[in-house]
């Protein structure tokens, strides 16, 4: 059972980002797509700016988390250290499990 | 890249494509009614009024003073109200991320520019500039060396891309031998760079 309904992962959670392109103000990168990430915090609740940016009121709100990557997972050139690390901010309607 | 921050124009230069356009965009507004062009000069005003300077005051009060460091991390918006600071609505959240001996933070933006503007004002040029935004998130640390930064190999580079509703504010360590150093004197030594985690702040 997840503890909460606002948000349907948890902080350690393994997700995986969506691989898709639509068009529109999109806040997720090109280049995190498709890449296996995990749950580092829930930032809260935030209007949908895919929505804000057409005008709308940005309904229904979105779950945001911090998401960490490996480096080495999101480039396969990665030349540093293996525990290099990047962190984005996601929206919850981006990201699946990773199983 | 990282030394030409402080461009000069000392050509004309024509607006770009982008330039033009926010140009048209705001003209449109304003043609509309839904803010007068006083509205945005005022506005231009206000976030220019903040400055790295104030971010520096408050790494070194952070630097004097661990509980409010404490605050300041876990909430940032009560710690920076309790010195006179107002972040948050209508200005995006604020997190502050804090520099160790085992983690470098660095801040870009890839999607546009994005930056922590209540504390630091205006950002950079080179913060703006695609070149940086690309390459840091592929090769920090060649960036970092760009910019005389040498983080070491056990120490995790950790690149925030702030993509949302977040603005991260990075917290530098405190540099060893400063311990006689009061405040202003600390504050003089965190530069702008060091708030966004491409430089670290040294002893002089």
């Amino acid at each position: 059972m997840r503890e909460n309904k606002i948000f349907k992962f948890n902080v350690g959670d393994e997700v995986l980002v969506l691989d898709h392109d639509p068009p529109g103000h999109i806040r997720t990168p090109s280049y995190l797509r498709g890449k296996k990430g995990i749950i580092e915090f829930k930032h809260g609740i935030f209007r949908d700016p895919e929505k804000l940016a057409l005008g709308k009121p940005g309904l229904p709100k979105r779950a945001l988390y911090l998401v960490k990557f490996k480096q080495k997972d999101v480039w396969d050139s990665y030349n540093g250290p293996e525990n290099d690390t990047i962190a984005a901010d996601i929206y919850e309607h981006w990201l699946k499990l990773y199983n | 890249m990282p030394h030409d921050h402080e461009k000069t124009y000392d050509e004309i230069r024509l607006p770009d494509e982008m330039e033009l356009l926010e140009r048209a965009i705001r003209e449109l507004l304003i043609e509309k009614g839904i803010f007068s062009a006083d509205d945005f000069s005022r506005q231009m005003q206000e976030s220019e009024k903040i400055s790295p300077a104030d971010g520096a005051k408050i790494v070194a009060r952070a630097w004097v003073d661990k509980n409010f460091k404490i605050n300041l991390i876990q909430n940032p918006k009560s710690a920076l109200a309790s010195i006179g600071y107002k972040v948050g609505a209508p200005e995006p959240n604020l997190a502050v991320v804090e520099q160790t001996k085992k983690i470098h933070y660095i801040v870009v933006c890839t999607l546009c520019s994005c930056y922590p503007r209540s504390l630091l004002g205006p950002p950079p040029e080179w913060y703006k500039s695609l070149e940086y935004r690309s390459r840091v998130v592929i090769n920090p640390r060649e960036v970092l060396e760009e910019f005389g930064t040498k983080v070491d190999n056990n120490v995790e580079i950790k690149v925030l891309d702030s993509t949302a509703d977040l603005r991260y504010f990075v917290l530098p360590q405190r540099p060893e031998g400063t311990e006689n150093y009061n405040e202003a004197e600390l504050a003089a030594l965190v530069s702008r760079d060091s708030m966004v985690g491409v430089t670290v702040p040294q002893k002089p």
